[in-house]
């Protein structure tokens, strides 16, 4: 059997359709939201700032701090349970090295950026989400970035290669899911990561494939960046 | 590669765009050169001065500079000083030497002086690379600001709040008939009667949010004038008793 059309419709290249908007979180000094399909991303950033505790602080270059949360309520019934744990810390991990190519924080020695991605509904594709959302409010914030960061997972269902995966998909029994972060201007990977099994020709295909859809995320990103601004 | 600017000028850029191609360009503050690309490293406004083109930004934390003029509070005191905080990620220090020019003897409650959040208006004159700062009380103007009321705005705004010369924060001045202070830092110290303090809150708010956009200060004459009934000219606007330059475009009420 072959997965012939996608579960909700689209175009196997087809991205869920997306929003995004800057400034939600007033007293932040920068946030976002951006919501693609069913998945929502809520960014907020603060800093930089002091950091405490004192030990963490760095006299070479300011830190960042990513803290990735899925709310109680945001996935399939199953009741997420609050607070970290092993699955978000890792993800808070990985998130912040896909952020932290584009940042300068030298000029801000022994302080932090703390950045907070709560996710209020999922439906696979949170990190990603996250990954665009906190790239928003980090330029919202107006920190100094070489670029901005999109990102999307792409993946295999079967024998076919699609893009962004929703949650059916991602859990489907003969899959994988690879989400991939990239520069959108240079083409750079910050992110990337794989669930499943896929063949040599295949990640190839998965991986350009992702690019092609970042570009996309990417005119989303800039124009709610714009619209903030623009009247 | 041709050489060509890519976006209009005081066009609004996100990190990452490229804004000119072409080896003859120099980046300014907030832009960076990427092989020939000119490429924006913040969000922010375009402005293109010849061959330079630099960003002014949109936003962004308070970043002490040398020779600011800066609202405080008092957060510590310390053996021989106080600590202060100004909307930035770093503290200051106000030694006992910069402090005042009172003599102050030996074992002596320095709560005195300055006690625990206790707002005054200083000057930054020293920032080191670890961003440790050293704050002075000595020069005109600076001093510890009683009574009224401190509102916060974002620093990157400051510039259109003082206005070319001044000619913007007289106008509320003027308008509202209140004592302002605009630190650089963000914080602005505003004394009046408790109404016109609203009024001139109210104006202050406005102007930040309105900073990105042209013919500002024609526009609140207009505001202000509907507001307070007051008539104000922007251009017959009183200068700021100081020199301003661009660079440090400071603006300071009168002394008390």
């Amino acid at each position: 059997m072959t997965y012939a059309k996608r579960f909700d419709g689209r175009g196997m290249d087809e991205l869920r359709p997306m929003s995004a908007k800057v400034g939600i979180i007033p007293r932040a000094d920068g946030s976002a939201m951006f919501k693609i399909g069913k998945t929502v991303a809520l960014c907020a950033v603060y800093g930089p700032r002091d950091l405490h505790p004192k030990f963490m602080q760095n006299p070479e270059t300011g830190i960042l701090r990513v803290n990735y949360n899925m709310m109680p309520f945001s996935g399939h019934g199953e009741r997420v349970r609050p607070g970290g744990g092993r699955r978000s810390k890792e993800i808070s991990m990985v998130i912040e090295n896909a952020l932290l190519p584009v940042l300068d924080l030298k000029e801000y020695p022994n302080s932090v950026v703390d950045v907070f991605i709560e996710l209020p509904q999922t439906d696979a594709g949170t990190r990603c989400a996250g990954i665009t959302a906190a790239a928003m409010a980090l330029a919202d914030a107006g920190l100094e970035m070489k670029d901005l960061v999109c990102a999307v997972a792409a993946g295999r269902c079967e024998d076919k290669i699609i893009v962004d995966l929703n949650y059916l998909e991602d859990s489907h029994e003969d899959g994988a899911d690879v989400p991939v972060a990239v520069l959108p201007n240079s083409g750079k990977v910050t992110l990337l990561q794989m669930d499943g099994e896929v063949t040599r020709e295949q990640i190839k295909e998965i991986i350009a494939k992702a690019k092609e859809a970042c570009k996309k995320i990417y005119e989303v990103q800039k124009a709610a960046l714009k619209e903030k601004f623009a009247r | 590669m041709t050489e060509e600017i890519m976006v209009k000028d005081k066009e609004i850029v996100v990190p990452g765009e490229t804004i000119a191609t072409g080896i003859s360009f120099l980046p300014g503050k907030g832009a960076y050169r990427d092989n020939d690309k000119i490429v924006a490293q913040r969000l922010g406004i375009v402005s293109i001065d010849g061959k330079v083109i630099k960003l002014i930004p949109l936003a962004g934390k308070y970043i002490p500079k040398l020779k600011d003029r800066v609202v405080g509070m008092v957060i510590d005191v310390l053996m021989t000083g106080w600590r202060l905080e100004f909307n930035s990620p770093y503290s200051a220090v106000m030694t006992l030497k910069d402090a005042t020019s009172e003599f102050i003897p030996r074992g002596v409650d320095l709560t005195q002086y300055y006690a625990l959040g206790d707002y005054v208006v200083c000057q930054i004159v020293n920032v080191t690379s670890q961003k440790l700062i050293d704050v002075s009380m000595k020069g005109p103007g600076l001093r510890k600001l009683r009574g009224g009321r401190i509102i916060e705005v974002n620093s990157q705004k400051v510039p259109r709040i003082i206005g070319k010369d001044g000619s913007m924060v007289s106008m509320v001045k003027q308008a509202t008939n209140c004592d302002v202070i605009v630190g650089q830092n963000g914080w602005i110290w505003i004394d009046g009667e408790p109404e016109n303090e609203v009024v001139a809150v109210k104006a202050i708010k406005k102007i930040e949010e309105d900073a990105h956009l042209s013919g500002l200060t024609d526009k609140m004459a207009v505001w202000l004038e509907k507001e307070t009934g007051v008539k104000v000219n922007p251009a017959a606007a009183p200068q700021a008793e100081e020199q301003l330059t661009e660079e440090h475009p400071h603006h300071f009420g009168g002394s008390q």
